[in-house]
């Protein structure tokens, strides 16, 4: 699958890694949709297990110049497989095709990811935070954000 | 006009909202009894049916990701405890697992069976509150005290190992912290004697009463394809016909050695996420029978001391053993960098642990995959078209569990 997956998308693809025996691949963000589209329709990964954000800010001898690192963990049924897409995400343009299109739970896994790390998924419908409220200032999981800031009162509605 | 001045005489004037067509927007929760505390979803209602709906969750959040990557390995077990809070022991497992994996840590036979044992405890105990307030939203209070009576005695059962009720701290990387206490398996075999009584008494007041079975079948309804686009696992996924078990698909720990199966329905509906609860009970029994026979003696935790705490003897006798106790009360176990997923089968689902490393003994980023999360977050595609009332039918039967939820 790999094999194919290099041969179709070429330069697309940055790395690839086994990770404790789950595939990790990483590829560029412009060939998400396209990519995500193979993986669904041809290769059968048909869950969206999980998307998340990764900040390496400041993480030792990262592979990477991208701040942020966006997972898409995503399993096929039929063939008992998973595998890990991740695409690197600069920190002066943190955004991405949103893919609720191809995976209705990605809708609230890309709001949380919004939420947490300000990351912005062009596309998305409802785009707005999820976990924290409205007017939270910042965005908590950055490594930047400090573990016991305050925030400012709010009015009461 | 009418309902509406009705609705405004119990809830208060400017609570409900008139849309221009006549449709209202209803405010269920976030403190309503059958929002399990911590839920709100804003209905647009045309007469009694579901038209629209919001569901706006974050009231729980306590920021559990974050504190991981400040604290470490050893410490983040008690705070996972607080993720699943019916089924604490399946959150360690998950978690004290992954760091082993990552590690490269083997852990005694003894310490394996031990950790299915109290996962399957841990599995029953959330299933069996399921049920039970499932069915005392929907009027039938009786067969909540016979199921919380015996999930009580599987909560004796865990506090007994692990000296806590419902937060046990019982799990460490490499190990478990103690041993079974030697009367453990007696009290199981009863307990889980007398949770068949419970269960048969429970059965017989809610499996065929037609109210119960009425509210529960063919409300919630999902299709296969729509319910793995929505990225459903556990009992919600085997309820439409998909067998996903991760302790069948990708087996951890010794769960291949037990003869036991996965219960599947065809329907979609609650009533089939009930009968798929209740039998996994069954099957979850069956496993903690055979563990019990087959469990080996031997020691409960790895004999790496960088790894897992030395024994009492050698840390006040030999300093090489008051060195490793030291270094691993400060400083935790330290793990190589790099990244894993590694996933159990939680009492709701897929349960993942993805794990960063930068090589010190913090972790980096912990993310959980929560496996009620993808599920609430299709409830306006659940509850559309129905009547209000099977709204209680529905966020039953999906088990929304606030801590795992907003973590």
């Amino acid at each position: 699958m790999i094999e194919n997956l290099k041969h179709i998308f070429g330069n697309k693809i940055i790395d690839y890694v086994k990770n404790y025996d789950i595939d990790t691949l990483v590829a560029k963000k412009e060939a998400l949709i396209q990519m995500i589209s193979f993986l669904k329709n041809e290769e059968k990964f048909d869950f969206l297990m999980d998307l998340f954000a990764i900040d390496y800010l400041g993480y030792p001898d990262k592979k990477f110049e991208h701040r942020y690192e966006i997972v898409y963990n995503l399993y096929s049924f039929e063939n008992n497989k998973r595998l890990i897409l991740k695409v690197p995400v600069t920190e002066e343009n943190p955004s991405v095709d949103s893919i609720v299109s191809f995976y209705s739970s990605a809708d609230w896994y890309e709001r949380e990811a919004y939420d947490m790390y300000g990351i912005v998924f062009n596309g998305h419908p409802n785009l707005k935070r999820i976990l924290m409220y409205e007017e939270f200032q910042g965005h908590p999981l950055r490594k930047d954000y400090p573990l016991k800031k305050r925030q400012p009162r709010i009015d009461l509605k | 006009m009418e309902i509406l001045e009705k609705i405004e005489k119990i809830v208060g004037k400017n609570k409900v909202e008139k849309l221009d067509d006549g449709r209202l927007v209803l405010n269920m929760g976030p403190s309503h009894p059958a929002m399990h505390g911590i839920v709100r979803i804003l209905l647009t209602v045309e007469g009694e049916r579901v038209k629209d709906a919001e569901v706006e969750i974050g009231y729980l959040h306590r920021g559990f990701e974050k504190t991981c990557e400040n604290i470490n390995y050893n410490q983040i077990i008690p705070y996972t405890d607080r993720l699943n809070y019916v089924s604490p022991f399946i959150n360690e497992v998950g978690f004290v697992m992954a760091v082993e994996k990552m590690m490269g840590v083997e852990i005694p036979e003894r310490a394996k069976y031990i950790r299915v044992i109290m996962s399957e405890i841990a599995r029953i105990t959330d299933h069996l509150t399921c049920v039970a307030a499932n069915a005392m939203e929907l009027g039938a209070f009786t067969p909540y005290f016979y199921l919380i009576n015996s999930r009580e005695l599987l909560y004796q059962a865990g506090d007994m190992v692990s000296g806590g009720r419902v937060t046990p701290n019982y799990f460490r990387v490499g190990g478990t912290s103690f041993d079974l206490s030697p009367d453990f398996f007696e009290f199981t075999r009863n307990a889980l004697k007398e949770l068949d009584k419970n269960i048969s008494d429970a059965k017989k007041l809610i499996e065929r009463n037609r109210i119960f079975y009425d509210r529960l079948k063919d409300t919630g309804k999902i299709t296969k394809e729509e319910a793995i686009n929505w990225g459903f696992t556990g009992p919600m996924i085997r309820s439409v016909g998909v067998d996903y078990d991760v302790r069948k698909y990708n087996p951890y720990l010794v769960y291949e050695r037990f003869d036991f199966e996965i219960p599947v329905c065809f329907d979609g509906d609650n009533y089939s996420r009930y009968l798929i609860r209740m039998e996994e009970i069954e099957q979850s029994k069956k496993i903690i029978e055979q563990a019990m026979e087959q469990i080996p003696n031997g020691p409960i935790s790895s004999d790496d001391y960088s790894v897992s705490l030395p024994p009492k003897e050698e840390v006040y006798n030999s300093i090489e053993g008051l060195i490793s106790h030291f270094k691993l009360t400060f400083e935790g176990p330290k793990t190589p960098k790099g990244e894993i997923y590694f996933a159990v089968e939680g009492g709701n689902g897929e349960l993942g642990y993805y794990i960063v490393s930068d090589g010190t003994h913090k972790p980096w980023r912990v993310r959980v995959r929560p496996p009620c999360f993808s599920i609430t977050s299709a409830i306006p595609r659940l509850i559309k078209g129905g009547y209000i009332a099977d709204i209680i039918a529905t966020f039953g039967q999906i088990n929304m569990i606030g801590g795992e939820l907003e973590r």
